[in-house]
Parts: C-alpha cells; sequence; structure tokens
C-alpha cells in the first residue's frame, strides 16, 4: 500500500503544485514554490527506489471508472481549447488531426467504453522506477534553474509577454504527466497522459509567441496528434479484439505474446517515433529550439521524447524478431546516422544539442526494435545516460546564452577564460556524450557487443561506425571551441545565481557519479528487469568495468599535472603566424600595413553534411521504411 | 615464473617500456628506407632518438599552459590504449581508449588558437573520422571469426584469420596509411619536416612537449602494427613478414603518391569500409548462418 501512496503522490503532487504556481505572481513566492516541490519530489522518488526496488512488477488496482471519466472530460475540454487555437492560427492540419482524435475517442468512448472494465491501473516496474528517477530528480532540478533563467529571460526580452504563472504551472503539470505515463498501466491513462505531455510541450514551445514560436508549436502539435491518432487506433484495435478490454492492461498485453500485441504494438511505436522525433518527424524537435532553453532541456532529457522511447523500449519484447520491429529499428538507425551527420554542418549550438538527442533517441529506438535482451539493457542505459548528460549541457548552454547574448557555437571561444566553470562543466557534459570512458560510449560499446550476436544486426553495426565517429568530430571541434585561450578576455560569470550553480553543479557531479556506479544501476534495476521479462540478462564483463573505472579516475587525475607546470611558469609564447607580428589582443600585421583581427572559425562542411540534403533523405527512406511497416500491418491485420 | 593472473599486468609493462625503443628504431629505419628510396644516404637509424633527447633538453614554451596537459594526456592515454591491447584487453575498450588520447591533442592544437594548428586540429578530426569506421569493423571482424573481442582469445586462436578477412585487412591497410601520418593521407601533420600548414596539430608545441608527441607517436607505430600481427597470429613467422611487408608497402606509397584534399581521403576512407569492410562481414555473416 505504500508504495501506491507514493506513486500517486509523484502523479499528484506536482499538480498540486502546478495550481499553486498558477495563481501566484510574486517572484520570490514562486521561486520558493518550486523550489520546494522540486525537493519534494526528487525526495519522494528516491524514496521509491529505496522501497521498490527489489520488488519486481507490483500492480495496483485504483477505481478506474470516476478516474476514467474525468480523464475523457479533460480531453473533450482540451481538443476544443485545440480545436479554437487551431481555428484561431488557421492550422488546418491541426485542425483536421483534433477532430479525427476527438471523433475516435468520442466514438470509443459512446459505443465501445461500455462493457470495459479494467482493474489494474497503476503499477511500477524497474524500468519506471529508472523513469521516475530521471523525471523526479532531472525534471524538477530543470525547473529550479528555469526560476533564474526566465527572470533573465524576460530582462533581456521585453517584447515577449511576461506569463511566468501559466509557464511554470505547466512545467509541472508536464512532470505529473510523465510520472502518470510511466506509472499507468492502464492504455487508455497511457493515452491521456500521452496528451497532456503533447499539450504541453506545445504550450511551452509557442511560449514566446512570435510568429516563429507559434509555427512551430502548431508543427510539434501536428506530429504529435498524429502520433496520438496512431495511439488511439491501437487501442480501439485492442478493444475490438475483445471488448472486456482486458488487453488494454499493458502488462496483460505485454504477457500475450505477438498474435494480438504486435498490430498495437507497431501503431504505439509509430505514436512512439513522433513523440521521439525521429526521422521522418524530427523537425518538431529542431523547432522546438525556439523556446525558453530550459523547455528544451525537459524536453531533451527526462520529459517528452523520453515518453516516446519509454513506450517503445516496453514495447521492445512484442517487436523482437519480427519485420515490423527490424522496419522500426531501421528507422532508429537511420534517424542515428543522418542525424549525426546533420550536427556537424550547424553553428547553433541549441541545433547541435537537438540533432545530437535525434541521433542518440534514434539509437535508443534501433536497440529496442531489434529487441533482444541484451539491446534492452543498453536501451535503458541510454536512457539514463542520456539524460543526465544533454540536461547539463543544455542548461550550461542557456546559461552561456543568457551572459554572452549568442547561442552561436563561433560566439563561444574562449569560453574557458571568460566563464571557466561553465565551460569545465560543459567539457564534461561533452565527454559524457562522446568520449571513453563515460557514459554514451559505455552504451555505444554495449550496443555493439548487442547487435553482433542480434539478427540483422551488422546493419547497425555499420550505421553505429559511421554515425559514431560523426559524433566525436561534431563534439570535439565544438568543445575546441570553448577551449581556444585568447588573451584580455575577462571573467563574466560571477553574475549567475546560486541556485543556478547548485543545479549545474548537480548534473555534472551526476554525470561522473553515474559513470562509476553504473554498475550497480545495472545489476539493481535494470538487469532484474530484463530478466523478469527475457529470462536471462546481460552485463559488462568485470575486467572491462575495473579497467573503465580506473580510466575515469586517471582522468579525473590528469588535470591535476598542470599544478606540475604551473610553478616554473614562463611568459606564455604568442601561437605562431608564420612570422607576422602579432600583439596581444589577437591582431596581427596584415598587408599594406592593417593590423587585423585574428578569427578562426571551425569547419562545418556545409556541402557534404548539409541539412537540407540529408534531411530530404532522411524523410524519404523513413516514410519508406515506416510504409513497409504500415503495409506489413495491414497484411496482419487482414 | 610470473604467476598467471599477472601476466595481462606483465605484458602491459613490456608495451610501456619497450614499446618506445621498437617505435623509435621502426621510425629510424622508416627514415633510412625513405632516404634510400629518395636516392639519399639518410640519417643513422638511432637519429629519432638523438631527436627526441635534443627536444627534451629544449626550452617548454606554451601559448597556453593547459597545453601541456593535453600533451600529457594525449601520451598517457596512447599508452593505456596500447597497454591494454598488449595485455589482452577488449578491443572495443583499446579503440574508445585509442580515439579518446587523439582527441586530447585536438584539444592541445585548438587550445593554441593559431591558424596552423587550428586548421591542423580541424584536418586530425577529419582524419579520425575517417579511420574510427573501419577500425571497428576490423574488431568487429576479428569477433566474427574468433567470437571474441579480447585480444588475449584472438592471439590465442589457431584459425588464419587473414583468410576469413581479406576485406578488413585491405581496409585497414588504407586506415593506416591515414594514422602513420603518410602521403597521400598525412593531412593533418606531416612525419615530414613540414606541409603545407606548417606542422599542423604540431605546429604550437615545442621542446619536451614535441619530444613527448613524438613518443605517443612511437607507441601508436608498435600497436597499429599489433592490430596486424592479430591477421596472422596463428602463425608467428607470418606474421612477422606481413608487418614488415605491410610497412614498406607504406613507405612506398608514403614516397610515391602526393597529398590529396580530405574529400579525398573521407571519401577513400569510408569507401573501403563500407564496401570491403561491410562486404567482408557480410559474406562471414552469411555463412556464419548457413553453416552454424
Amino acid at each position: 500500500m505504500q508504495i501506491l501512496d507514493l506513486l500517486l503522490c509523484l502523479i499528484l503532487f506536482p499538480l498540486v503544485a502546478a495550481l499553486f504556481l498558477l495563481v501566484v505572481r510574486r517572484d520570490s513566492v514562486r521561486s520558493l514554490i518550486v523550489q520546494f516541490a522540486a525537493v519534494a519530489i526528487g525526495i519522494v522518488s528516491l524514496v521509491l527506489l529505496i522501497l521498490g526496488f527489489d520488488k519486481g512488477t507490483l500492480i495496483y488496482s485504483v477505481a478506474s471508472e470516476p478516474v476514467s471519466l474525468v480523464m475523457f472530460i479533460i480531453e473533450i475540454i482540451l481538443a476544443v481549447f485545440i480545436l479554437y487555437l487551431g481555428i484561431k492560427f488557421r492550422k488546418s492540419l491541426t485542425v483536421l488531426l483534433i477532430l479525427l482524435q476527438a471523433g475516435m475517442l468520442v466514438w470509443f468512448e459512446t459505443s465501445l467504453a461500455g462493457n470495459l472494465h479494467i482493474a489494474n491501473n497503476l503499477f511500477v516496474d524497474q524500468f519506471s522506477i529508472i523513469m521516475a528517477l530521471i523525471i523526479g530528480i532531472i525534471g524538477s532540478l530543470i525547473c529550479v534553474y528555469a526560476v533564474g533563467y526566465m527572470e533573465t529571460y524576460h530582462n533581456r526580452h521585453k517584447e515577449v509577454r511576461d506569463r511566468r504563472s501559466i509557464f511554470f504551472g505547466i512545467l509541472f503539470i508536464f512532470l505529473a504527466a510523465m510520472f502518470g505515463l510511466v506509472f499507468s498501466n492502464n492504455l487508455l491513462w497511457v493515452f491521456f497522459f500521452w496528451e497532456i505531455t503533447t499539450i504541453c510541450s506545445f504550450l511551452l514551445i509557442g511560449y514566446a509567441e512570435t510568429e516563429e514560436a507559434t509555427n512551430n508549436s502548431f508543427l510539434a502539435l501536428s506530429m504529435n496528434l498524429l502520433g496520438g491518432v496512431a495511439f488511439m487506433a491501437a487501442i480501439i484495435y485492442l478493444v475490438l479484439a475483445d471488448s472486456s478490454g482486458i488487453l488494454l492492461d499493458l502488462n496483460h498485453l505485454l504477457a500475450t505474446g505477438k498474435a494480438f500485441a504486435l498490430v498495437p504494438a507497431v501503431l504505439i511505436c509509430f505514436a512512439g517515433i513522433t513523440k521521439a522525433a525521429l526521422m521522418p518527424f524530427s523537425s518538431w524537435l529542431v523547432g522546438a529550439m525556439v523556446a525558453p532553453t530550459p523547455v528544451s532541456a525537459l524536453l531533451h532529457s527526462s520529459t517528452m521524447v523520453k515518453a516516446g522511447v519509454y513506450i517503445i523500449v516496453r514495447f521492445a519484447p512484442v517487436l523482437s524478431g519480427t519485420t515490423e520491429g527490424l522496419m522500426i529499428a531501421l528507422v532508429g538507425g537511420m534517424t542515428f546516422a543522418l542525424a549525426s551527420f546533420m550536427a556537424i554542418s550547424q553553428n547553433n549550438a541549441k541545433k547541435v544539442l537537438a540533432y545530437s538527442t535525434i541521433a542518440n533517441l534514434g539509437l535508443i529506438v534501433a536497440c529496442a526494435g531489434v529487441g533482444t535482451y541484451n539491446l534492452m539493457w543498453v536501451a535503458i542505459l541510454l536512457i539514463i545516460f542520456h539524460a543526465i548528460a544533454k540536461s547539463l549541457l543544455f542548461l550550461c548552454v542557456g546559461t552561456v546564452e543568457n551572459r554572452i547574448g549568442s547561442r552561436n557555437i563561433e560566439d563561444m571561444g574562449g569560453l574557458i577564460v571568460r566563464m571557466p566553470k561553465i565551460a569545465i562543466m560543459m567539457f564534461i557534459g561533452m565527454a559524457g556524450m562522446f568520449l571513453a570512458p563515460f557514459g554514451m560510449v559505455i552504451s555505444k560499446w554495449a550496443a555493439i557487443e548487442a547487435f553482433i550476436t542480434a539478427p540483422f544486426g551488422l546493419i547497425f553495426i555499420a550505421i553505429l561506425a559511421f554515425g559514431g565517429s560523426a559524433t566525436v568530430f561534431f563534439w570535439s571541434k565544438w568543445m575546441g571551441k570553448i577551449i581556444s585561450v585568447m588573451r584580455d578576455q575577462n571573467v563574466i560569470e560571477d553574475t549567475v545565481r546560486k541556485e543556478k550553480w547548485a543545479v549545474l553543479y548537480i548534473l555534472t557531479g551526476l554525470v561522473v557519479v553515474v559513470c562509476l556506479i553504473f554498475p550497480l544501476i545495472s545489476s539493481v534495476l535494470i538487469e532484474p528487469f530484463v530478466l523478469n521479462i527475457y529470462g536471462h540478462t546481460t552485463r559488462l564483463a568485470q575486467a572491462n568495468l575495473t579497467i573503465m573505472i580506473m580510466m575515469l579516475f586517471l582522468l579525473m587525475i590528469m588535470p591535476f599535472s598542470m599544478l606540475l607546470y604551473g610553478k616554473r611558469a614562463q611568459p606564455p609564447a604568442l601561437p605562431y603566424m608564420g612570422g607576422r607580428p602579432m600583439n596581444d589582443s589577437m591582431h596581427f600585421a596584415g598587408s599594406i600595413g592593417i593590423s587585423r583581427e585574428l578569427v578562426l572559425s571551425n569547419y562545418y562542411l556545409e556541402k557534404t553534411f548539409g541539412e537540407e540534403r540529408l534531411f530530404m533523405i532522411g524523410v524519404s527512406l523513413c516514410w519508406g521504411l515506416l510504409l513497409i511497416a504500415g503495409i506489413l500491418l495491414l497484411g496482419v491485420i487482414l | 615464473m610470473i604467476p598467471e593472473p599477472l601476466l595481462p599486468v606483465f605484458y602491459g609493462l613490456v608495451y610501456v617500456l619497450l614499446a618506445p625503443l621498437l617505435g623509435g628504431l621502426i621510425a629510424g629505419i622508416d627514415r633510412k628506407v625513405t632516404a634510400r628510396m629518395q636516392g639519399r644516404v639518410g640519417p643513422p637509424i638511432l637519429q629519432p632518438f638523438y631527436d627526441v633527447g635534443k627536444l627534451f633538453e629544449k626550452e617548454n614554451p606554451v601559448v597556453t599552459v593547459t597545453q601541456n596537459f593535453y600533451v600529457l594526456s594525449y601520451l598517457v592515454f596512447m599508452m593505456v590504449a596500447g597497454a591494454l591491447f598488449f595485455s589482452g584487453g577488449d578491443m572495443l575498450l583499446v579503440i574508445f581508449a585509442f580515439t579518446l588520447s587523439h582527441i586530447f591533442i585536438v584539444l592541445g592544437a585548438y587550445a593554441s588558437y593559431s591558424p596552423y594548428s587550428h586548421v591542423g586540429a580541424e584536418r586530425e578530426l577529419l582524419q579520425i573520422i575517417a579511420y574510427e569506421p573501419m577500425i571497428i569493423l576490423t574488431a568487429v571482424g576479428m569477433y566474427m571469426v574468433t567470437q571474441s573481442f579480447f585480444v588475449s582469445t584472438i592471439v590465442a586462436s589457431s584459425v588464419p584469420i587473414i583468410l576469413y578477412l581479406p576485406g578488413i585487412f585491405v581496409g585497414y591497410m588504407i586506415v593506416l596509411t591515414i594514422k602513420l601520418r603518410k602521403s597521400p593521407f598525412d593531412i593533418s601533420t606531416s612525419h615530414h619536416a613540414h606541409q603545407e600548414i606548417v606542422k599542423g596539430v604540431t605546429t604550437d608545441f615545442a621542446g619536451p612537449n614535441l619530444g613527448k608527441i613524438e613518443i605517443a607517436h612511437w607507441y601508436e607505430y608498435v600497436f597499429l602494427l599489433g592490430v596486424i600481427w592479430l591477421f596472422f597470429a596463428w602463425n608467428p613467422l607470418l606474421a612477422v613478414a606481413a608487418i614488415l611487408v605491410v610497412y614498406f608497402l607504406e613507405i612506398l606509397i608514403d614516397n610515391t603518391m602526393s597529398r590529396v584534399k580530405w574529400q579525398l581521403m573521407l571519401r577513400t576512407a569510408w569507401i573501403t569500409a563500407g564496401t570491403l569492410g561491410i562486404i567482408n562481414l557480410g559474406v562471414l555473416y552469411y555463412l556464419g548462418m548457413v553453416v552454424p
């Protein structure tokens, strides 16, 4: 009973906080509520971990009829709201999709839902706990960070209407919906929370109310509504198959095996692909960059896209060994490779982060789509590592943007001098994304080892080998930019607020600590979960773990070597300029006596890795793959 | 003599201690053979040691102190990667440590903010992305033949790996040209005196720092040639012969080809990895399914 209370608390408490935040106008009170709520949510999710990690899968029955009715009413109200906005902004596609979805919903409720009785509405297992920790810790840290960020944001952007009450209210509703999503065992409930996250992200992306923001928010909404239609179709299919609604019980459905579950699994995975912004739907996540940075951090690390991959990983056992699953995995794989290539050509920091997120989500879906036991292990590991490193990177970029007024990587030259602490944190975050012995490389490594024994694994290994090397390129050149030392620059980071520092420190610490303790996370949470589903599990070899941890320590002590050189410091030399006279402020004597400033720019290889061309290729390839999956599915249904 | 569990540590230590000697010797022979190909007498075989010895006697001018850290990390992680390899560790882990060490030299070049080292750093990164897929496919190929990523298992295998992986071997030889900084792929820096971007990544390193880079490069030689050994591991004599032949071919290529642009390098490396590498693995995969 105790754990059920925790689950309800995690779903309802952020809602209560959200209600308060919606009415509070004073900054200080808002800040207090956010910090209190964040700490409380973080602690409750940790308590859930402590109490629940060894309990396996727990299923709880909650009175479903009244709750379902409330959910239905909320969904209809939201549909009307979206319809109104869609007509107001003349977005015909959105209007069409919301009408379609609402129509399906009303038809379902009136003619099919009569006999439904689903007893087990809530559940928790190790995977849910992992997701809850990501949402509860990283998500709420981002909310704390957002308080300071939004204040600076509004000081900088006077033209944007100050709607912070709504902003923070939605942030916490978002968290509540995410908790609801990972704890729901009733697919109708999952769908409800799914729609709430769609609408929250829509409202947050459109926060700035500029034309670009509005357009991009509607783009995100339309794509996710399309996913919602597929989700609803899955639910209708399941109820038509068995009118008692027993198949809507997620655990029951997964246990029935491929015969019943394959069709809804593929439909729901399609919804997951839209939500996780894989190609061909990647444009909404890139467009979502117009939102304030904490929103991006939230969408990319702990909510929204993670909801998409969460549901796909849940259905991985059903997909494993099917051609449909292979198609979904290929969509993921293609997305991984192409998004990594596209990131090379970007100089907008947030866009690079966006493409990197899309790539990593693609990799997770590739693992889940093939769906063998060791790949499921990798997928969950990827979710964890990615959430931490990416949230840190977004918040760092947000801080830098607030200070230097630009999110262009070219303007981040010499950040190590101007904002040393932030630069080091970014450095660690990036290392977490692509360098050994940090998280993402551990996952990439495990993925190669897992794909090698999987059916058609060779395709994915090739994708990993090429796409993985592209990630090395775009992260390193960005790293190189921030650590290049230019003279005559001042430290400008001392105005960053205390609670922002606290959030950044915690996240940086998490990047390193999780690398150290991931064997523990694996053995306590991931391995039992995988074992429970497949009957066998996997882990990294002990010898390799030891070496990795030794490497990590070596990496941590290496910077101290600089102390050795500090003692006998010489006046630094000037960089080599081909013999040209040069002064300390990076000016050199150009031809005909003109003094020029030395400006260096990174390679972006537009012609080879240009965004537009690769995007076209990706969209057509992935639509093709989805189409094949759809045709196969039709074959199964008929 | 040495207890069984400590053997890997022993091999690792042997590598750390002896690899620079062997690597330096290889560099010396390389210079001699190159000189003969060009009709010169060439320096004494021990010249690389004299050069590096002299570098360590010099001052250590830096543009920023952090450069020292990057160079030291480059050397240390190169040693780690090689030691892991020679102690029989996991090939993939070796590759990741190897990449890590190269990222450090790239960062060192970026840190100095000179146009020459900057272009060198960008090109070095292009080289990394050009060779990395092929190296990973090499490890995967070894796994497909021996069912293990561990060098200790691969080297103990009695299977003539080369017969199963001819495509991978040719692909590896092509990326070896990139790794040994030889023409036509010596675009980020050259092991010859200089090139069109002065000394590329190493432009802003001098004295002891440059010496460390040189030593790291010797370590790298031995590791890279060690991978060739794995292809012929069932017959050590043949393995030595293969290494000699491959290295001679690399010198010959170096002296007969002119430097290409990065586009052509990337294309060559990726297309060979994508065709020779993948087709080779595909055939193995197919055979593995048909003949279990």
